[in-house]
């Protein structure tokens, strides 16, 4: 975490701990010293209906990515019992590296925010899927679930309630899919890591084991402590837009101070660029941003620099926050190949569940490849656009899919950034038979 | 089922039951919706997205599969505009980028949903200038089927069958994304008694069965509708041929019996009817060897010996066994010469390997397969059905897991899912196919059965009175093996008749529930009538009951029953005690033999006359629960080989009796008038409105037989070591043997041993060990299996070079060496 000063207020809420205390954060001891564990005490002297209230009532939005009410979520849970809870902390979004810090720094904060997301979904056993490969914050969380059994914190009657609550830690093995939540379901059940089709839209109706199912982000149920002891209404007061509290933001790519951050919503992504991120280095332009993730499509300094970064100004301009993923280009980027190199990443991490996506996103990738590398035709722009119409009728946003999951949606944002801004960029490379760029 | 709905189909009207599918609905409507991976007894899983068709939503159209939309009150639906069409040409463009297109020699090619859906929904031409995809092809995963990975489009249908239906998910995804395939794993082939199905459930060329490969276009088969005669389940089929030959059988969907599947050994045991080795001369013993002859002198020969016996010894000194291979006609001609000419009352189609022959035709209260799927607690104590039955298995097994095969359930909230399965119980000596689904299992030692039969009736397992108190019961009762006391399966469904059940009794031979219809048996007579009744259409028939198998072999030794007639029956391989049956027809002043192939039985026969056998012969079978269906004739049949009714009727003339038979088809309408629970079934509405079998009694007959199982007290047995001896799909039989694709499945004699055992025993797997029971002694490999009970030897029956080592469970064994 990096703080530098900015023209705005920069409340910190989820990073003030690792921010006063960057050498034991992660442990029990500082986590209690530092007021830990009060919030859930308050919570087990509540009610469901209480507490679905208070998260309603504070405006938290789900920060996976679909920025998806926490409260409403919530209270959409069916009534049969056993409900579970799974943290989805299968954080593989490119760009996305924010989960990764909280696990890693401040796992127990994420743990009182399990224990009063359990209580108040009737919970009696959380999950956590880790993404594969992040080995340091699993141990890290593992070890807090140990401390934290060890301490009453969980397992049989935690803090001397007559609440039970177990705890399992599960790594993932390596695939972007299980990010999504019903495919996660199906790979913590021990199937294939493919979505499940809807309906059922939400997991609350039917989900793990065929039971209800809340899935929340780790940034999601590490603001619950917080709202807990300071109340909705201070959540609310943190930012002086329509989305409330701070959100995590990963800002990489052509920026001069790449990094995590947290930040009050509201601010513009000018602001973002230039006080937070100290500009563009080496004198060069910015060219275009990835507003939310690999999955968003992109922004570009002429339309959207001055824009509000919230959820709604961003659906306005036809893209999203997603994950909170910034990744800045600039204009020493070739977008056929950054289109490409993202395009790859979704044709590789594609389940092959369904046609469209199993077929449609490595076709898109041997197009893009082909036309960076100087065999592009004439014909091919149309037919990036209509293979891509074939998986996100009409180019739309958000998109009207012909798949089972967005993954394959996802692989058409690039395109659409492509047909919308960059034709000439596109036919240089097809009439020139060869890239621009160096 | 559920309330109706009414939705809109591209403008049209239509209702339906809430709950029901949308692709079904359109369909039953006349509005077919293109697709691939949806398969109407199997769980959609809306993944080829061929289905895709465009919903009115609350926020506007919608592009969603049809199979996966779940219909609703006022659901508007377009199937047609240019969005959807789009949508269904961008997937078939995709799903043919990458397919090889190499239709000219694709077994599929002609029959192609693949072909046929890309020339009405499909694409003019390629966009596509990349490399395909490329995979060894094809690879052989099992004996049978062979996979081209190349032209799979990734559907689902066979894995989801494997894992769903059958039960053993052999094949099944790997990888990801673009480079997912359909594969077995490593060192596991497909190796599944179902594997079949998935060949002809895959919509392109991708599996393919080896049987078939290379045989035939389908632009040239002929076929015709049947009814597999393998076992008694009664399983809808199309025969075809091409040139005369039968190369193809694939399943119909007939919803009350197999549904849409089949089992390998039906779906690929047709290649004996082409067999070079089938019997097309009549053949007479002369000076102790046969020889061919013509059909007169045959007959003739066979005419004059029985004549000869008859007037010196009577009739009572002429037997008849068999008549369970062929059809209800057939049955019919040598039950009504055995009875009416001859004078003889020994007659038996069951070979000493099943249950009393009136629980069997007359059991009171029966029940019928469909009941298995509302049933709420199934129970099979009887033979271990995914060896026997295949086909049955596959339906409780259905039930059981709740993976509906008739429809497709959703709950209140329009919901695709499993609906609750039925409890199973599952009583056998040992693990058989279906206690991977079963609620309760309970084994037991050959010849222990009595006991475990009072223990149950004693209540001393609440928790299975428990469950067969949640009615409806059904209950599949048979002989769990040949070494079992045939009076327990009698015992098993007098309890479980007291506790409510309906009895589905179990017999395998594909017609024998036919051939005691007709009358083979030998306190039977045609249409479920005891002998002591009579037949008014019959007349004069001999009176008192007659010998069964059994003592028709021991009559035959000893020298009181002269001569026999085997009609499709190979006693010295089908009768448990192989010894008894050679020395019967050794014996015996004459024999004479009806069959497709020489066995071990017709090389004791005078006289050996070819017959005519399935798919050459028009006529109708009888399943287990008693459901009439039409087998039809489709290729010449070998030689001079004939019908066994029109070569009964030839001698009957030759005995100086017109039976009047002119035809099957007039047989057909004799049983129809004269056994009265047949009547009323006729060719014609087998033909026409029933095309999926009518079940006696039918319609307003009455059916005089009620059979009430009586249970008996049955004597504990006490030995060390205990025989198990039971069928595995695959065998030595003389279908099977002659079907070269199966017969080298069959898995080979072998004595199955609890590790415990062969340990005390010091041997080791695949040592030999000396098996002496009462009546022969063998020498077998042993085969570890820790599923068994402790105290049991399981050897399969019949199996290519095996033992016959009969019908009593006591055995020693003994390591050798």
């Amino acid at each position: 975490m990096t703080t530098t000063a900015t023209s705005f207020e920069r409340p910190l809420v989820v990073t003030q701990r690792m921010v006063d205390h960057p050498t034991d954060s992660h442990t029990l001891d500082r986590y209690r010293a530092t007021g830990g564990y009060e919030a859930a005490r308050q919570a087990l002297d509540m009610s469901r209906d209480e507490l679905v209230e208070l998260v309603k009532e504070s405006g938290l939005l789900g920060r996976g990515g679909a920025a998806f009410s926490a409260g409403m979520k919530w209270s959409l849970l069916a009534p049969e019992r056993p409900a579970y809870l799974v943290i989805n902390a299968d954080e593989s979004e490119p760009g996305t590296f924010k989960d990764r810090q909280l696990l890693e720094r401040d796992p127990h904060q994420m743990l009182e925010g399990v224990i009063i997301a359990a209580w108040a979904n009737e919970v009696p056993h959380a999950f956590i899927y880790i993404r594969g490969e992040y080995a340091k914050p699993a141990r890290r969380v593992q070890a807090a679930v140990d401390e934290a059994y060890a301490a009453g914190l969980l397992g049989k009657g935690i803090m001397g309630s007559d609440y039970d609550l177990e705890v399992t830690v599960h790594l993932g093995a390596g695939a972007y899919i299980c990010g999504e939540e019903t495919a996660l379901l199906n790979s913590l059940e021990g199937r294939r890591g493919e979505p499940r089709l809807k309906p059922p839209y939400f997991p609350a109706a039917v989900g793990l084991y065929l039971k209800p199912t809340v899935v929340n982000n780790v940034e999601t149920v590490s603001n619950l402590p917080h709202i807990l002891i300071n109340g909705a209404e201070w959540y609310k007061e943190l930012t002086g837009a329509e989305d409330t509290g701070t959100f995590l933001v990963s800002l990489s790519g052509h920026i001069a101070r790449p990094g995590n951050y947290e930040l009050p919503h509201g601010i513009t992504w000018r602001q973002l660029f230039d006080e937070v991120g100290g500009g563009i280095p080496d004198g060069r332009q910015l060219k275009m941003w990835i507003p939310g993730g690999a999955s968003a499509p992109w922004f570009n300094p002429e339309e959207h620099l001055d824009l509000e970064i919230t959820k709604g100004a961003a659906a306005a301009a036809g893209s999203m926050l997603g994950s909170g993923a910034v990744i800045v280009m600039d204009d020493t980027t070739c977008v056929v190949r950054a289109a490409e190199r993202v395009v790859r990443f979704f044709a590789h991490e594609s389940c092959g569940e369904c046609t469209p996506c199993r077929e449609g996103t490595s076709w898109l990738e041997m197009i893009l490849r082909r036309i960076e590398a100087g065999q592009g035709r004439p014909i091919d722009f149309d037919l990036l656009a209509d293979v891509s119409d074939n998986i996100n009728i009409d180019l739309s946003w958000p998109p009207k899919q012909t798949t089972i999951c967005p993954l394959g949606p996802s692989a058409t944002s690039p395109i659409m950034s492509i047909v919308k801004y960059y034709k000439d960029e596109v036919m240089d490379h097809i009439h020139g038979q060869g890239c621009p760029f160096p | 089922m559920a309330e109706e709905v009414t939705i809109t189909v591209d403008g049209r009207e239509m209702s339906a039951s809430k709950g029901d599918i949308l692709i079904r609905v359109a369909q039953d409507n006349g509005v077919y919706i293109p697709r691939f991976c949806w398969h109407p007894r199997m769980r959609p899983v809306g993944m080829c997205r061929m289905c895709l068709i465009q919903l009115e939503g609350p926020r506007g159209p919608m592009i969603v599969p049809a199979c996966t939309t779940v219909v609703s009150d006022g659901m508007v639906v377009d199937t047609e505009n240019d969005t959807v069409a789009k949508a269904q040409e961008g997937i078939l463009e995709y799903l043919l980028i990458n397919h090889p297109l190499d239709c000219p020699v694709c077994d599929k090619g002609g029959e192609c949903p693949l072909q046929d859906q890309t020339m009405a929904y499909g694409p003019g031409e390629t966009r596509f200038v990349e490399e395909k995809r490329h995979y060894e092809k094809p690879i052989e995963i099992s004996e049978l089927v062979l996979i081209d990975r190349e032209r799979c489009i990734l559907c689902a249908r066979c894995t989801r069958f494997s894992e769903e239906i059958s039960g053993d998910p052999l094949i099944e995804f790997m990888g990801r994304g673009y480079n997912t395939e359909v594969n077995t794993f490593p060192d596991e082939p497909f190796r599944s008694y179902f594997s079949g199905n998935t060949v002809q459930i895959c919509p392109v060329g991708a599996l393919l069965a080896a049987p078939y490969r290379f045989r035939a276009r389908p632009w040239d088969l002929r076929e015709v509708a049947s009814t597999c005669s393998h076992c008694s389940t009664g399983d809808a089929i199309t025969v075809q041929t091409s040139q005369n030959q039968v190369v193809r059988l694939l399943a119909v969907d007939n919803p009350h019996t197999n549904q849409s599947w089949l089992s390998d050994k039906c779906r690929f045991g047709y290649e004996y009817i082409n067999s070079p080795d089938r019997l097309s001369v009549p053949l007479v013993r002369d000076g102790g060897e046969l020889r061919e002859a013509t059909w007169s002198e045959a007959l003739d020969t066979v005419a004059s010996r029985l004549s000869g016996i008859i007037s010196e010894q009577g009739g009572a000194a002429v037997a008849g066994l068999g008549g369970a291979r062929g059809t209800n006609e057939d049955a019919y001609a040598f039950s009504k010469f055995l009875r009416t000419v001859v004078g003889t009352n020994h007659v038996d189609a069951r070979m000493d390997d099943t249950v009393a022959s009136q629980f069997l035709a007359g059991v009171a209260d029966r029940g019928v397969i469909d009941d298995i799927d509302s049933a709420a607690t199934i129970v099979v104590w009887g033979p271990d059905l995914k060896e026997e039955h295949p086909t049955l298995y596959l339906r409780v097994r259905a039930a059981a897991t709740g993976f509906d095969t008739n429809a497709v359930v959703s709950n209140s909230d329009g919901l695709i899912i499993r609906r609750p399965g039925a409890r199973l119980i599952v009583i056998h000596p040992r693990r058989t196919g279906l206690d991977a689904e079963a609620d309760f299992t309970l084994r037991y030692r050959p010849g222990a059965g009595g006991d475990l039969l009072s223990a149950l009736q004693n209540g001393e397992h609440p928790d299975i009175d428990q469950a067969l108190a949640a009615g409806p019961v059904v209950a599949l009762v048979g002989r769990t093996g040949l070494t079992e006391d045939p009076r327990l399966a009698e015992g098993a469904a007098a309890w479980l008749r007291d506790k409510g059940a309906k009895i589905l009794p179990l017999a395998r031979r594909g017609n024998i529930f036919g051939a005691l219809d007709m009358g083979l048996a030998p306190d039977l007579l045609p249409g479920r009538i005891s002998v002591s009744e009579g037949l008014e259409a019959w007349g004069e028939v001999p009176t008192g009951v007659g010998r069964p198998t059994r003592a028709i072999l021991e009559g035959l030794a000893a020298g009181d029953i002269e001569a026999v007639m085997l009609m499709g029956a190979d006693p010295v391989a089908d009768v448990p005690d192989s010894a008894v049956a050679a020395e019967a027809l050794e014996k015996a002043g004459f024999v004479v033999a009806l069959d497709l192939f020489h066995t071990a039985s017709t090389a004791y026969a005078d006289v050996i006359l070819p017959a005519l056998g399935f798919a050459e012969k028009e006529g109708t079978i009888t399943n287990l629960e008693g459901r009439v269906q039409k087998v039809n004739e489709i290729v010449p049949g070998a030689g001079q080989a004939r019908a066994d009714w029109s070569i009964i009727d030839d001698i009957a003339r030759r005995l100086g009796t017109d039976l009047g038979f002119g035809s099957a088809a007039g047989i057909a309408k004799e049983i129809a008038t004269a056994a009265p629970a047949y009547a009323g079934i006729t060719w014609d509405l087998l033909d026409w409105e029933a095309r999926s079998g009518a079940v006696v009694p039918y319609g307003d007959a009455v059916q005089k037989l009620q059979y009430v199982p009586v249970a008996t007290a049955l004597p504990g047995m006490s030995a060390e070591m205990v025989l198990h001896s039971a069928r595995k799909m695959y065998d030595d039989g003389v279908m099977m043997r002659h079907s070269l694709s199966l017969h080298r499945l069959a898995p080979g004699a072998a004595a199955h041993l609890h590790p415990d055992d062969a340990r005390r025993l010091g041997a080791r797997e695949g040592h030999l060990v000396k098996l002496v029971t009462k009546t022969a002694e063998a020498e077998l490999p042993v085969l570890l299996d820790e599923t068994l009970h402790r105290g049991v030897v399981y050897v399969p029956f019949n199996q290519p070079g095996g033992p016959s080592l009969g019908s009593d469970p006591v055995v020693r064994v003994t390591a050798v060496g």
